[in-house]
């Protein structure tokens, strides 16, 4: 294989704080493109797919490396956490096992060493790794800009392929989750052409947690990559899992609904009838998962 | 072009450079200062074979900025054998013929380096997980997990 050609030309800089990012993209905006862990953008760049006369570095701004968590509030996760830190980290160990589940299986380990939470959901793939257990774990993002921080459900960050709900001088500071339910068990399945660095084919994050309130006496969560042009949950599909005792047939039906819920697209990866029947059996294969690790606990 | 005076700490040594701002670490070993061990392969975080620890964790070289690691301290293949005693893990490879061609060999090394020290005792399935990385087409790969667990038989990293 010949060497890609080196990277184009640009100038690099540090950010140093919040308001270092909102003055550049004011003055330079379209020049600008924001670094985390570059894992992509350095190969969008080589390939010609992307461009800057500017690059800054967001991972030095303060707060941007640290992970807080309380019992009350859950896991605040700075953007800059790399996948290796987030996947080892105790209170995402024992609080939010599915995130490192997913974390691991992003590219390789030296990959995941500069690889972050930030750039993962910022990117906005369809197929981004970390995305269907943030889903399910209902998690928020802080952003900030020049009129302050606020703060976004993930189900209403991702617009489209690569798009988000990030406003022009806005950037991600942090990704929060809430304490899972009493009880949770989550899976993070992904189904690659090859288990080396490769992309989802598809992905399926399933959360199962007690709940005496439903017929089912479980209730789960679903989300799902890489059928479709963003990442998803499918609200249908839980509650109709939420309304009857759990049986295999009831977990193949509601595998079914999401199979028929899903719109992918032929890619160089799959075609889409594949991938409409990998969610099919993913979905099943989780929930089985789910549910047995639930009624054995 | 923006040039940055950075340092590096490279083996050991500190070492002032001049680089641009879009030159990777695999080019500033490389070109600016002569560590050939760490080889370019596909320059798209895939091979490995640029695979060198940054304050000892392993990184993909051609996927990071020099100018991003001013003061960082690197680790390259050249920075394993002291005094010219190899370590209980490039032994390994050499007896047990884990090395073809070579080029994934230095890539292979540091990954599997920093293995052993954050798990001394890995199992096989560690192994190809930490080795994931890094990709050979002569090995078959069997003969280089067999040199990491050789060599975590006999001390490990170093």
């Amino acid at each position: 294989m010949l060497a890609r050609p080196g990277l184009p030309d640009f100038e690099y800089m540090k950010a140093e704080s919040p308001q270092d990012v909102f003055r550049l993209l004011e003055e330079r905006g379209g020049e600008v493109k924001l670094l985390m862990g570059g894992t992509d953008l350095f190969v969008q760049m080589r390939d010609g797919n992307e461009s800057a006369g500017i690059l800054l570095d967001l991972k030095y701004l303060p707060g941007m490396k640290d992970i807080s968590y309380t019992k009350k509030k859950g896991i605040k996760i700075g953007a800059a956490v790399t996948l290796n830190q987030l996947s080892a980290h105790p209170d995402v160990t024992n609080h939010f096992q599915i995130l490192s589940q997913s974390a691991d299986t992003v590219g390789n380990y030296q990959l995941r060493n500069r690889a972050t939470l930030g750039g993962n959901l910022c990117n906005a793939s369809p197929s981004a790794d970390m995305a269907p257990a943030a889903l399910v774990l209902e998690g928020e993002v802080s952003l900030s800009g020049p009129d302050g921080e606020r703060v976004m459900a993930l189900d209403q960050f991702w617009v489209g392929p690569g798009k988000t709900a990030l406003k022009e001088y806005e950037f991600m500071t942090a990704v929060c989750f809430p304490n899972p339910p009493s009880g949770a068990v989550g899976r993070y399945l992904k189904l690659g052409r090859s288990k080396m660095g490769d992309l989802a084919i598809v992905g399926v994050a399933v959360l199962g947690y007690p709940d005496p309130e439903v017929p089912a006496g479980i209730r789960f969560r679903i989300g799902i990559n890489s059928t479709a042009p963003t990442v998803y949950r499918v609200p249908q599909v839980e509650e109709l899992l939420a309304k009857a005792p759990l049986s295999d047939d009831i977990l193949r039906q509601a595998s079914g609904e999401a199979m028929k819920v899903s719109a992918p697209i032929e890619d160089v990866r799959a075609t889409v009838l594949y991938q409409k029947k990998m969610v099919n059996n993913l979905t099943f294969k989780g929930l089985k998962e789910v549910w047995s690790q639930l009624i054995n606990s | 072009m923006v040039i940055h005076q950075i340092s590096l700490i490279i083996n050991g040594t500190e070492e002032g450079l001049q680089v641009p701002s879009n030159m990777t670490l695999l080019h500033a070993l490389r070109d600016k200062l002569g560590f050939t061990g760490t080889k370019n392969g596909c320059e798209a975080g895939e091979c490995g074979a640029c695979t060198v620890l940054v304050d000892g964790e392993p990184m993909n070289s051609c996927l990071v900025l020099a100018v991003e690691l001013n003061g960082r301290e690197i680790t390259t293949v050249e920075g394993l054998a002291e005094n010219g005693k190899l370590t209980p893990l490039q032994q390994a490879f050499a007896d047990l013929n884990a090395v073809q061609c070579g080029y994934c060999t230095p890539g292979m090394l540091m990954s599997a380096t920093a293995l052993l020290r954050r798990n001394p005792q890995p199992s096989e399935v560690d192994i190809q997980e930490a080795l994931l990385g890094n990709l050979c087409r002569c090995t078959g790969y069997q003969r280089i997990i067999d040199a990491v667990l050789k060599a975590s038989r006999n001390g490990g990293a170093k």
